[in-house]
Protein backbone atom coordinates (compact mmCIF):
# COMPACT_ATOMS: atom_id res chain seq x y z
CA UNK A 1 0.00 0.00 0.00
CA UNK A 2 1.34 3.38 -0.93
CA UNK A 3 1.95 5.71 1.95
CA UNK A 4 1.24 9.37 1.38
CA UNK A 5 2.13 12.41 3.41
CA UNK A 6 -0.45 14.70 1.80
CA UNK A 7 -2.52 12.32 -0.29
CA UNK A 8 -4.85 14.92 -1.78
CA UNK A 9 -2.06 17.10 -3.15
CA UNK A 10 0.05 14.17 -4.28
CA UNK A 11 -2.75 12.57 -6.30
CA UNK A 12 -4.53 15.65 -7.63
CA UNK A 13 -5.72 15.34 -11.26
CA UNK A 14 -3.59 17.53 -13.54
CA UNK A 15 -6.36 20.03 -14.24
CA UNK A 16 -6.80 20.73 -10.55
CA UNK A 17 -3.06 20.90 -10.02
CA UNK A 18 -2.60 23.36 -12.87
CA UNK A 19 -5.27 25.69 -11.58
CA UNK A 20 -3.54 25.80 -8.18
CA UNK A 21 -0.20 26.38 -9.91
CA UNK A 22 -1.54 29.27 -12.00
CA UNK A 23 -3.14 30.99 -9.03
CA UNK A 24 0.09 30.69 -7.03
CA UNK A 25 2.22 31.82 -9.97
CA UNK A 26 0.13 34.97 -10.57
CA UNK A 27 0.30 35.83 -6.89
CA UNK A 28 4.08 35.26 -6.84
CA UNK A 29 4.85 37.33 -9.94
CA UNK A 30 2.77 40.26 -8.67
CA UNK A 31 4.47 40.16 -5.29
CA UNK A 32 7.99 39.87 -6.66
CA UNK A 33 7.39 42.66 -9.18
CA UNK A 34 6.25 44.93 -6.39
CA UNK A 35 8.93 44.11 -3.81
CA UNK A 36 12.20 43.25 -5.60
CA UNK A 37 13.80 45.89 -7.82
CA UNK A 38 16.10 43.57 -9.78
CA UNK A 39 13.12 41.37 -10.76
CA UNK A 40 11.06 44.41 -11.71
CA UNK A 41 13.88 45.81 -13.85
CA UNK A 42 14.37 42.53 -15.67
CA UNK A 43 10.65 42.16 -16.34
CA UNK A 44 10.36 45.72 -17.55
CA UNK A 45 13.32 45.20 -19.87
CA UNK A 46 11.62 42.10 -21.26
CA UNK A 47 8.35 44.04 -21.65
CA UNK A 48 6.30 41.78 -19.41
CA UNK A 49 3.92 42.84 -16.62
CA UNK A 50 2.40 40.67 -13.88
CA UNK A 51 -1.03 40.96 -15.62
CA UNK A 52 0.44 39.21 -18.68
CA UNK A 53 0.52 35.91 -16.81
CA UNK A 54 -2.87 34.52 -17.80
CA UNK A 55 -1.97 30.85 -18.25
CA UNK A 56 0.87 28.54 -17.26
CA UNK A 57 2.23 28.84 -20.80
CA UNK A 58 2.78 32.57 -20.12
CA UNK A 59 5.55 31.55 -17.73
CA UNK A 60 7.83 31.42 -20.79
CA UNK A 61 7.47 35.20 -21.13
CA UNK A 62 9.31 35.79 -17.86
CA UNK A 63 13.09 36.29 -17.87
CA UNK A 64 15.36 33.57 -16.46
CA UNK A 65 17.20 33.92 -13.19
CA UNK A 66 20.79 32.65 -13.15
CA UNK A 67 23.41 32.19 -10.46
CA UNK A 68 25.02 35.48 -11.51
CA UNK A 69 21.85 37.33 -10.47
CA UNK A 70 22.21 35.91 -6.97
CA UNK A 71 25.85 36.93 -6.82
CA UNK A 72 25.15 40.41 -8.14
CA UNK A 73 22.62 40.92 -5.37
CA UNK A 74 24.77 39.34 -2.67
CA UNK A 75 23.85 38.77 0.08
CA UNK A 76 20.17 39.67 0.59
CA UNK A 77 19.22 41.73 -2.46
CA UNK A 78 16.66 39.29 -3.85
CA UNK A 79 14.81 38.72 -0.57
CA UNK A 80 11.18 39.81 -0.73
CA UNK A 81 10.55 40.30 2.98
CA UNK A 82 12.28 42.52 5.55
CA UNK A 83 15.11 40.79 7.43
CA UNK A 84 13.12 40.70 10.67
CA UNK A 85 10.87 38.12 9.03
CA UNK A 86 13.81 36.00 7.87
CA UNK A 87 14.48 33.34 10.48
CA UNK A 88 17.23 31.40 8.75
CA UNK A 89 19.79 31.78 5.98
CA UNK A 90 21.77 29.20 4.07
CA UNK A 91 24.58 29.71 1.56
CA UNK A 92 26.52 27.81 -1.05
CA UNK A 93 30.20 27.11 -0.49
CA UNK A 94 31.17 29.81 -2.97
CA UNK A 95 33.88 27.70 -4.58
CA UNK A 96 33.28 29.28 -7.97
CA UNK A 97 32.94 32.85 -6.79
CA UNK A 98 30.88 34.69 -4.19
CA UNK A 99 28.55 32.40 -2.27
CA UNK A 100 24.86 32.53 -3.07
CA UNK A 101 22.72 33.28 -0.06
CA UNK A 102 19.12 32.19 0.47
CA UNK A 103 16.67 32.96 3.28
CA UNK A 104 13.56 31.47 4.85
CA UNK A 105 10.64 32.82 6.86
CA UNK A 106 9.04 30.80 9.62
CA UNK A 107 6.39 29.68 7.16
CA UNK A 108 9.07 28.74 4.58
CA UNK A 109 10.70 26.44 7.11
CA UNK A 110 7.33 24.85 7.82
CA UNK A 111 6.76 24.30 4.11
CA UNK A 112 10.24 22.86 3.69
CA UNK A 113 9.91 20.49 6.66
CA UNK A 114 6.58 19.30 5.29
CA UNK A 115 8.02 18.69 1.83
CA UNK A 116 11.02 16.86 3.29
CA UNK A 117 8.64 14.70 5.36
CA UNK A 118 6.65 14.07 2.18
CA UNK A 119 9.85 13.11 0.35
CA UNK A 120 10.92 10.66 3.03
CA UNK A 121 7.45 9.09 3.00
CA UNK A 122 7.99 8.35 -0.71
CA UNK A 123 11.03 6.31 0.35
CA UNK A 124 8.91 4.35 2.80
CA UNK A 125 10.30 6.12 5.86
CA UNK A 126 7.89 6.25 8.81
CA UNK A 127 7.80 7.50 12.38
CA UNK A 128 9.29 4.14 13.45
CA UNK A 129 12.58 4.76 11.65
CA UNK A 130 16.01 5.75 12.98
CA UNK A 131 17.26 8.17 10.36
CA UNK A 132 21.03 8.57 10.06
CA UNK A 133 21.48 12.04 8.62
CA UNK A 134 25.01 12.23 7.22
CA UNK A 135 24.40 15.33 5.12
CA UNK A 136 26.59 18.18 6.30
CA UNK A 137 25.05 20.53 8.84
CA UNK A 138 25.72 24.24 8.61
CA UNK A 139 25.31 26.69 5.77
CA UNK A 140 24.76 23.79 3.34
CA UNK A 141 21.01 23.11 3.08
CA UNK A 142 21.34 19.31 3.13
CA UNK A 143 21.85 18.64 6.82
CA UNK A 144 19.36 21.01 8.44
CA UNK A 145 16.83 20.72 5.62
CA UNK A 146 16.63 16.97 6.03
CA UNK A 147 16.83 17.24 9.82
CA UNK A 148 13.61 19.19 10.26
CA UNK A 149 11.80 16.99 7.77
CA UNK A 150 12.74 13.88 9.70
CA UNK A 151 11.47 15.46 12.90
CA UNK A 152 8.27 16.58 11.19
CA UNK A 153 7.72 13.03 10.01
CA UNK A 154 8.07 11.86 13.60
CA UNK A 155 11.01 9.58 12.90
CA UNK A 156 14.10 9.69 15.09
CA UNK A 157 16.87 11.80 13.66
CA UNK A 158 20.52 11.02 14.29
CA UNK A 159 22.16 14.35 13.40
CA UNK A 160 25.54 12.79 12.68
CA UNK A 161 26.50 15.19 9.83
CA UNK A 162 29.52 14.42 7.64
CA UNK A 163 32.93 13.11 8.63
CA UNK A 164 34.35 10.85 11.31
CA UNK A 165 33.43 7.82 9.25
CA UNK A 166 34.47 5.12 11.71
CA UNK A 167 32.35 6.69 14.42
CA UNK A 168 29.40 6.82 12.01
CA UNK A 169 29.63 3.07 11.56
CA UNK A 170 29.72 2.49 15.31
CA UNK A 171 26.63 4.67 15.64
CA UNK A 172 24.88 2.76 12.86
CA UNK A 173 25.58 -0.47 14.71
CA UNK A 174 24.66 0.73 18.19
CA UNK A 175 21.69 2.97 17.35
CA UNK A 176 20.36 0.59 14.69
CA UNK A 177 20.10 3.25 11.99
CA UNK A 178 17.51 2.10 9.46
CA UNK A 179 17.66 4.94 6.93
CA UNK A 180 20.81 6.63 5.62
CA UNK A 181 20.83 10.14 4.19
CA UNK A 182 24.10 11.09 2.48
CA UNK A 183 25.74 11.97 -0.80
CA UNK A 184 26.19 8.81 -2.89
CA UNK A 185 29.97 9.19 -2.83
CA UNK A 186 29.97 9.39 0.95
CA UNK A 187 27.78 6.26 1.05
CA UNK A 188 30.52 4.43 -0.85
CA UNK A 189 33.11 5.87 1.49
CA UNK A 190 31.10 4.38 4.37
CA UNK A 191 30.84 1.01 2.61
CA UNK A 192 34.56 0.96 2.04
CA UNK A 193 35.35 1.81 5.63
CA UNK A 194 33.00 -0.97 6.77
CA UNK A 195 35.03 -3.35 4.67
CA UNK A 196 38.31 -2.36 6.30
CA UNK A 197 36.71 -2.61 9.74
CA UNK A 198 35.27 -6.03 8.89
CA UNK A 199 31.72 -4.78 9.48
CA UNK A 200 29.20 -6.73 7.43
CA UNK A 201 26.48 -4.33 6.19
CA UNK A 202 23.99 -7.21 6.53
CA UNK A 203 24.58 -7.14 10.28
CA UNK A 204 23.30 -3.55 10.36
CA UNK A 205 19.67 -2.43 10.36
CA UNK A 206 19.97 -0.20 7.28
CA UNK A 207 17.07 -0.65 4.89
CA UNK A 208 17.05 2.32 2.59
CA UNK A 209 19.37 5.13 1.57
CA UNK A 210 18.24 8.55 0.35
CA UNK A 211 20.99 10.00 -1.82
CA UNK A 212 21.41 13.33 -3.51
CA UNK A 213 23.42 16.56 -3.86
CA UNK A 214 25.60 15.32 -6.71
CA UNK A 215 25.11 13.65 -10.08
CA UNK A 216 25.58 9.89 -10.04
CA UNK A 217 24.95 7.07 -12.49
CA UNK A 218 22.57 4.10 -12.37
CA UNK A 219 25.61 1.85 -12.18
CA UNK A 220 26.74 3.66 -9.08
CA UNK A 221 23.28 3.11 -7.61
CA UNK A 222 23.70 -0.65 -8.17
CA UNK A 223 27.09 -0.48 -6.52
CA UNK A 224 25.74 1.33 -3.45
CA UNK A 225 22.80 -1.06 -3.17
CA UNK A 226 25.06 -4.10 -3.37
CA UNK A 227 27.77 -2.82 -1.07
CA UNK A 228 25.48 -1.52 1.67
CA UNK A 229 22.72 -4.10 1.16
CA UNK A 230 20.03 -1.41 0.95
CA UNK A 231 17.59 0.10 -1.48
CA UNK A 232 19.03 3.37 -2.81
CA UNK A 233 16.71 6.17 -3.93
CA UNK A 234 17.29 9.63 -5.33
CA UNK A 235 16.37 12.89 -3.71
CA UNK A 236 16.80 16.20 -5.44
CA UNK A 237 16.99 19.77 -4.40
CA UNK A 238 19.12 22.87 -4.54
CA UNK A 239 19.43 25.76 -2.16
CA UNK A 240 18.36 28.38 -4.70
CA UNK A 241 15.00 26.61 -5.03
CA UNK A 242 14.68 25.40 -1.42
CA UNK A 243 17.17 22.66 -0.53
CA UNK A 244 16.57 18.91 -0.48
CA UNK A 245 12.96 17.88 -1.07
CA UNK A 246 12.21 19.55 -4.41
CA UNK A 247 11.67 16.12 -5.91
CA UNK A 248 11.97 12.55 -4.75
CA UNK A 249 11.98 9.03 -6.13
CA UNK A 250 9.21 6.73 -4.92
CA UNK A 251 9.64 3.05 -4.09
CA UNK A 252 6.81 1.70 -6.21
CA UNK A 253 7.22 3.34 -9.59
CA UNK A 254 9.83 3.32 -12.27
CA UNK A 255 12.94 5.34 -11.56
CA UNK A 256 12.74 9.12 -11.67
CA UNK A 257 11.75 11.63 -9.02
CA UNK A 258 8.32 13.11 -8.40
CA UNK A 259 8.56 16.89 -8.53
CA UNK A 260 6.50 18.51 -5.79
CA UNK A 261 4.68 20.56 -8.38
CA UNK A 262 2.26 22.20 -6.00
CA UNK A 263 5.32 24.15 -4.77
CA UNK A 264 7.80 24.07 -7.65
CA UNK A 265 7.01 24.57 -11.30
CA UNK A 266 9.49 22.70 -13.52
CA UNK A 267 10.42 23.42 -17.12
CA UNK A 268 12.96 21.86 -19.48
CA UNK A 269 14.74 24.25 -21.80
CA UNK A 270 17.33 24.07 -24.51
CA UNK A 271 20.45 25.29 -22.65
CA UNK A 272 21.74 27.08 -25.74
CA UNK A 273 18.62 28.89 -26.95
CA UNK A 274 16.61 29.11 -23.74
CA UNK A 275 13.57 27.78 -25.59
CA UNK A 276 11.09 25.61 -23.67
CA UNK A 277 11.25 22.01 -24.89
CA UNK A 278 8.22 19.72 -25.34
CA UNK A 279 7.40 17.14 -22.63
CA UNK A 280 9.78 14.19 -22.56
CA UNK A 281 12.75 15.96 -24.10
CA UNK A 282 16.11 16.21 -22.42
CA UNK A 283 17.50 19.60 -21.52
CA UNK A 284 18.26 21.99 -18.69
CA UNK A 285 15.93 22.01 -15.71
CA UNK A 286 14.40 25.33 -14.74
CA UNK A 287 12.38 25.93 -11.57
CA UNK A 288 9.97 28.57 -10.37
CA UNK A 289 9.01 28.45 -6.71
CA UNK A 290 5.28 28.87 -6.07
CA UNK A 291 4.96 29.21 -2.31
CA UNK A 292 8.22 30.54 -0.91
CA UNK A 293 8.04 33.83 0.98
CA UNK A 294 11.52 35.11 1.81
CA UNK A 295 13.36 34.01 -1.27
CA UNK A 296 11.11 33.03 -4.15
CA UNK A 297 12.80 32.50 -7.46
CA UNK A 298 11.49 32.79 -11.00
CA UNK A 299 12.68 30.51 -13.79
CA UNK A 300 15.94 29.58 -12.11
CA UNK A 301 18.34 27.82 -14.46
CA UNK A 302 19.70 24.88 -12.48
CA UNK A 303 22.31 23.78 -15.05
CA UNK A 304 21.15 20.22 -14.28
CA UNK A 305 20.32 18.06 -17.28
CA UNK A 306 17.10 16.07 -16.98
CA UNK A 307 13.81 15.18 -18.64
CA UNK A 308 10.21 15.36 -17.41
CA UNK A 309 8.02 12.27 -17.58
CA UNK A 310 4.28 12.85 -17.49
CA UNK A 311 3.12 9.21 -17.69
CA UNK A 312 1.29 7.90 -14.64
CA UNK A 313 3.34 6.29 -11.92
CA UNK A 314 2.60 2.93 -10.28
CA UNK A 315 2.56 4.64 -6.89
CA UNK A 316 -0.58 6.58 -7.82
CA UNK A 317 0.97 10.02 -7.59
CA UNK A 318 0.08 12.39 -10.39
CA UNK A 319 3.12 14.59 -9.80
CA UNK A 320 5.42 14.67 -12.84
CA UNK A 321 8.67 12.74 -12.55
CA UNK A 322 12.06 14.09 -13.50
CA UNK A 323 14.80 11.80 -14.67
CA UNK A 324 17.86 11.24 -12.50
CA UNK A 325 20.28 14.08 -13.04
CA UNK A 326 23.45 12.60 -14.45
CA UNK A 327 25.03 15.63 -15.99
CA UNK A 328 25.30 19.35 -15.66
CA UNK A 329 25.64 21.95 -18.31
CA UNK A 330 28.54 23.42 -16.39
CA UNK A 331 30.57 20.36 -15.41
CA UNK A 332 30.66 19.51 -19.05
CA UNK A 333 34.22 19.41 -20.22
CA UNK A 334 35.16 20.28 -23.73
CA UNK A 335 38.13 18.16 -24.69
CA UNK A 336 39.53 18.91 -28.12
CA UNK A 337 36.09 20.13 -29.16
CA UNK A 338 34.17 17.16 -27.81
CA UNK A 339 31.62 17.54 -25.01
CA UNK A 340 32.44 15.21 -22.17
CA UNK A 341 30.33 14.69 -19.06
CA UNK A 342 32.04 13.00 -16.12
CA UNK A 343 28.93 10.83 -15.78
CA UNK A 344 29.66 9.31 -19.18
CA UNK A 345 33.13 8.29 -18.05
CA UNK A 346 31.65 6.94 -14.84
CA UNK A 347 29.24 4.89 -16.90
CA UNK A 348 32.11 3.27 -18.81
CA UNK A 349 34.07 2.55 -15.65
CA UNK A 350 31.13 0.99 -13.85
CA UNK A 351 30.47 -1.17 -16.86
CA UNK A 352 33.99 -2.59 -16.60
CA UNK A 353 34.09 -5.68 -14.45
CA UNK A 354 35.46 -5.04 -10.99
CA UNK A 355 36.34 -1.41 -11.50
CA UNK A 356 35.83 0.68 -8.38
CA UNK A 357 33.72 3.79 -8.59
CA UNK A 358 36.58 5.92 -7.34
CA UNK A 359 37.97 7.80 -10.23
CA UNK A 360 39.13 11.23 -11.17
CA UNK A 361 39.41 13.01 -14.46
CA UNK A 362 42.48 15.18 -14.88
CA UNK A 363 42.56 17.60 -17.77
CA UNK A 364 45.69 19.40 -18.90
CA UNK A 365 46.75 21.49 -21.82
CA UNK A 366 50.07 20.48 -23.30
CA UNK A 367 51.08 22.93 -26.00
CA UNK A 368 47.80 23.58 -27.78
CA UNK A 369 46.51 20.12 -27.11
CA UNK A 370 44.05 19.14 -24.38
CA UNK A 371 44.86 15.91 -22.65
CA UNK A 372 42.55 13.92 -20.45
CA UNK A 373 43.70 11.32 -17.97
CA UNK A 374 41.30 9.07 -16.11
CA UNK A 375 42.75 7.85 -12.84
CA UNK A 376 41.17 4.68 -11.55
CA UNK A 377 41.81 3.05 -8.22
CA UNK A 378 42.91 -0.58 -8.37
CA UNK A 379 40.70 -2.91 -6.39
CA UNK A 380 41.44 -6.54 -5.57
CA UNK A 381 38.91 -7.56 -8.19
CA UNK A 382 40.90 -6.14 -11.05
CA UNK A 383 44.40 -6.54 -9.67
CA UNK A 384 46.61 -9.15 -11.21
CA UNK A 385 50.19 -10.20 -10.54
CA UNK A 386 50.80 -9.97 -14.28
CA UNK A 387 51.63 -6.65 -15.92
CA UNK A 388 49.99 -7.89 -19.11
CA UNK A 389 46.57 -8.24 -17.47
CA UNK A 390 46.65 -4.75 -15.97
CA UNK A 391 47.79 -3.22 -19.22
CA UNK A 392 44.97 -4.98 -21.04
CA UNK A 393 42.53 -3.54 -18.55
CA UNK A 394 43.71 0.03 -19.06
CA UNK A 395 43.61 -0.48 -22.82
CA UNK A 396 40.05 -1.78 -22.64
CA UNK A 397 38.85 1.19 -20.58
CA UNK A 398 40.64 3.53 -22.94
CA UNK A 399 38.93 1.91 -25.93
CA UNK A 400 35.49 1.98 -24.29
CA UNK A 401 35.87 5.68 -23.52
CA UNK A 402 37.03 6.31 -27.05
CA UNK A 403 34.01 4.38 -28.36
CA UNK A 404 31.60 6.34 -26.22
CA UNK A 405 33.04 9.83 -26.50
CA UNK A 406 35.36 9.77 -29.46
CA UNK A 407 38.14 11.11 -27.25
CA UNK A 408 41.41 9.38 -26.55
CA UNK A 409 42.45 9.53 -22.95
CA UNK A 410 45.19 8.12 -20.81
CA UNK A 411 44.01 5.63 -18.21
CA UNK A 412 46.18 5.49 -15.15
CA UNK A 413 45.80 2.92 -12.41
CA UNK A 414 46.42 4.26 -8.94
CA UNK A 415 46.59 2.73 -5.48
CA UNK A 416 43.38 2.40 -3.49
CA UNK A 417 42.38 5.40 -1.40
CA UNK A 418 44.75 7.74 -3.17
CA UNK A 419 41.94 9.68 -4.80
CA UNK A 420 40.68 12.07 -2.21
CA UNK A 421 37.48 10.94 -0.47
CA UNK A 422 34.78 13.46 -0.02
CA UNK A 423 32.53 13.78 2.93
CA UNK A 424 30.14 15.74 0.78
CA UNK A 425 30.15 16.11 -2.95
CA UNK A 426 32.78 14.15 -4.84
CA UNK A 427 35.21 16.15 -6.92
CA UNK A 428 35.46 14.24 -10.16
CA UNK A 429 37.28 16.67 -12.36
CA UNK A 430 40.58 18.45 -11.97
CA UNK A 431 40.91 20.87 -14.85
CA UNK A 432 44.40 22.32 -14.96
CA UNK A 433 43.86 24.20 -18.21
CA UNK A 434 44.29 27.92 -18.02
CA UNK A 435 41.77 29.02 -20.60
CA UNK B 1 53.98 -28.32 -4.86
CA UNK B 2 52.88 -24.75 -5.34
CA UNK B 3 54.09 -21.82 -3.34
CA UNK B 4 51.85 -18.91 -2.39
CA UNK B 5 53.15 -15.59 -3.55
CA UNK B 6 51.88 -12.18 -2.53
CA UNK B 7 51.58 -9.53 -5.22
CA UNK B 8 51.11 -5.88 -4.32
CA UNK B 9 50.05 -3.02 -6.58
CA UNK B 10 52.46 -0.09 -6.40
CA UNK B 11 52.19 3.34 -7.88
CA UNK B 12 55.50 4.61 -9.16
CA UNK B 13 56.22 7.13 -6.45
CA UNK B 14 58.92 7.34 -3.88
CA UNK B 15 58.57 5.62 -0.55
CA UNK B 16 56.02 2.97 -1.43
CA UNK B 17 58.44 0.05 -1.27
CA UNK B 18 59.91 1.40 1.96
CA UNK B 19 56.40 1.63 3.41
CA UNK B 20 55.63 -2.00 2.59
CA UNK B 21 58.86 -3.40 3.96
CA UNK B 22 58.53 -1.33 7.13
CA UNK B 23 54.98 -2.60 7.77
CA UNK B 24 56.07 -6.22 7.22
CA UNK B 25 59.07 -5.76 9.51
CA UNK B 26 56.84 -4.40 12.28
CA UNK B 27 54.83 -7.61 12.10
CA UNK B 28 57.96 -9.80 12.11
CA UNK B 29 57.29 -11.10 8.64
CA UNK B 30 60.37 -12.36 6.86
CA UNK B 31 60.74 -11.86 3.14
CA UNK B 32 62.35 -14.90 1.48
CA UNK B 33 62.35 -13.61 -2.08
CA UNK B 34 61.05 -10.65 -4.03
CA UNK B 35 60.90 -9.05 -7.40
CA UNK B 36 59.52 -5.79 -8.75
CA UNK B 37 58.08 -5.48 -12.23
CA UNK B 38 57.37 -2.01 -13.43
CA UNK B 39 55.84 0.08 -16.17
CA UNK B 40 55.82 3.85 -16.56
CA UNK B 41 52.80 4.26 -14.29
CA UNK B 42 52.81 1.41 -11.84
CA UNK B 43 54.67 -1.59 -10.55
CA UNK B 44 53.89 -4.97 -9.13
CA UNK B 45 55.83 -6.19 -6.15
CA UNK B 46 55.94 -9.97 -5.80
CA UNK B 47 56.94 -11.49 -2.50
CA UNK B 48 57.52 -14.89 -0.99
CA UNK B 49 57.17 -14.54 2.78
CA UNK B 50 57.13 -16.81 5.80
CA UNK B 51 53.56 -15.94 6.77
CA UNK B 52 51.33 -15.27 3.79
CA UNK B 53 48.06 -14.70 5.67
CA UNK B 54 49.55 -12.28 8.15
CA UNK B 55 51.39 -10.40 5.41
CA UNK B 56 48.22 -10.08 3.37
CA UNK B 57 46.24 -8.81 6.33
CA UNK B 58 48.94 -6.31 7.30
CA UNK B 59 49.25 -4.88 3.81
CA UNK B 60 45.51 -4.75 3.23
CA UNK B 61 44.88 -2.95 6.47
CA UNK B 62 47.49 -0.41 5.38
CA UNK B 63 45.49 0.27 2.25
CA UNK B 64 47.42 -1.73 -0.33
CA UNK B 65 45.81 -3.84 -3.03
CA UNK B 66 47.04 -7.36 -2.46
CA UNK B 67 46.59 -10.55 -4.46
CA UNK B 68 47.74 -14.11 -3.73
CA UNK B 69 48.86 -16.28 -6.62
CA UNK B 70 50.51 -19.65 -6.92
CA UNK B 71 54.00 -19.96 -8.30
CA UNK B 72 56.43 -22.85 -8.41
CA UNK B 73 59.89 -22.92 -6.90
CA UNK B 74 62.47 -25.05 -8.68
CA UNK B 75 65.71 -25.89 -6.96
CA UNK B 76 68.84 -26.16 -9.08
CA UNK B 77 72.52 -26.49 -8.29
CA UNK B 78 74.16 -23.06 -8.17
CA UNK B 79 76.52 -23.62 -11.06
CA UNK B 80 76.90 -22.62 -14.70
CA UNK B 81 73.97 -23.69 -16.82
CA UNK B 82 71.54 -24.25 -13.96
CA UNK B 83 68.84 -21.96 -15.28
CA UNK B 84 69.59 -22.84 -18.91
CA UNK B 85 68.78 -26.49 -18.16
CA UNK B 86 65.41 -25.65 -16.69
CA UNK B 87 64.51 -23.34 -19.54
CA UNK B 88 65.46 -26.02 -22.04
CA UNK B 89 62.93 -28.39 -20.52
CA UNK B 90 60.34 -25.64 -20.56
CA UNK B 91 60.98 -24.77 -24.16
CA UNK B 92 60.75 -28.42 -25.20
CA UNK B 93 57.28 -28.56 -23.64
CA UNK B 94 56.26 -25.29 -25.36
CA UNK B 95 55.42 -23.74 -22.00
CA UNK B 96 55.26 -20.00 -21.70
CA UNK B 97 56.93 -18.26 -18.76
CA UNK B 98 54.76 -15.39 -17.53
CA UNK B 99 57.56 -14.18 -15.28
CA UNK B 100 60.35 -15.49 -13.12
CA UNK B 101 62.89 -14.43 -10.52
CA UNK B 102 65.58 -16.24 -8.60
CA UNK B 103 67.59 -16.28 -5.42
CA UNK B 104 70.53 -18.23 -4.03
CA UNK B 105 70.03 -19.95 -0.71
CA UNK B 106 72.20 -19.35 2.31
CA UNK B 107 74.60 -22.26 1.85
CA UNK B 108 75.34 -21.04 -1.66
CA UNK B 109 75.02 -24.54 -3.05
CA UNK B 110 71.64 -24.21 -4.62
CA UNK B 111 69.61 -21.56 -6.38
CA UNK B 112 65.84 -21.34 -6.26
CA UNK B 113 63.96 -20.26 -9.37
CA UNK B 114 60.45 -18.89 -8.90
CA UNK B 115 58.24 -19.34 -11.96
CA UNK B 116 54.77 -18.41 -13.05
CA UNK B 117 53.54 -20.29 -16.12
CA UNK B 118 50.34 -20.05 -18.09
CA UNK B 119 49.95 -23.81 -17.57
CA UNK B 120 51.20 -24.52 -14.09
CA UNK B 121 50.16 -28.22 -13.90
CA UNK B 122 51.94 -29.13 -17.07
CA UNK B 123 55.04 -27.23 -15.95
CA UNK B 124 55.19 -29.08 -12.62
CA UNK B 125 54.68 -32.41 -14.30
CA UNK B 126 57.37 -31.93 -16.97
CA UNK B 127 59.95 -30.44 -14.60
CA UNK B 128 59.49 -33.32 -12.17
CA UNK B 129 59.70 -35.81 -14.99
CA UNK B 130 63.04 -34.28 -16.04
CA UNK B 131 64.30 -34.75 -12.50
CA UNK B 132 64.05 -31.27 -11.02
CA UNK B 133 63.19 -30.71 -7.39
CA UNK B 134 60.15 -28.53 -6.79
CA UNK B 135 60.02 -26.98 -3.36
CA UNK B 136 57.01 -26.44 -1.14
CA UNK B 137 56.29 -23.19 0.71
CA UNK B 138 57.54 -24.72 3.99
CA UNK B 139 60.77 -25.85 2.36
CA UNK B 140 61.48 -22.33 1.09
CA UNK B 141 60.96 -20.87 4.50
CA UNK B 142 63.24 -23.50 6.01
CA UNK B 143 66.10 -22.79 3.62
Amino acid sequence: MTLYWEEEMETLPRVGLESIQLKRLQHLVARVYKTVAPYREKMDAAGVKPEDIQSLADLAKLPFTVKEDLRDNYPFGLFTVPMDQVVRVHASSGTTGKPTVVGYTKKDLETWSGLMARALTLAGVTAKDMVHNAYGYGLFTGGLGAHYGIERLGATVIPVSGGNTKRQITIMKDFKSSVLLATPSYALNLAETMETLDVDPRSLSLRVGVFGAEPWSENMRDEVERKLNIKAVDIYGLSEVMGPGVSMQCLEGEKGMHVFEDHFLPEIIDPDTGEVLPPGEKGELVFTTLTKEAFPIIRYRTKDISRLMYDTCACGRTLVRMEKVTGRTDDMLIIRGVNVFPSQIEHVLMGTEGVEPHYQIVVNREGNMDTMAVEVEVSEDIFSDEIKALENLTKRIQMDIKDMLGVTCRVKLVEPRTIQRSEGKAQRVIDNRKL
Amino acid sequence: MRVEQIAVFLENKSGRLAEITARLAEENINIRALSVADTADFGILRLIVDNVEKAKKTLKSNGFTVGITNVIAVEVADKTGGLAGVLKTIEAEKLNVEYMYAFVNKTGENAVLIFRFDDMDKAIESLQRTGYTILSGEQICAL
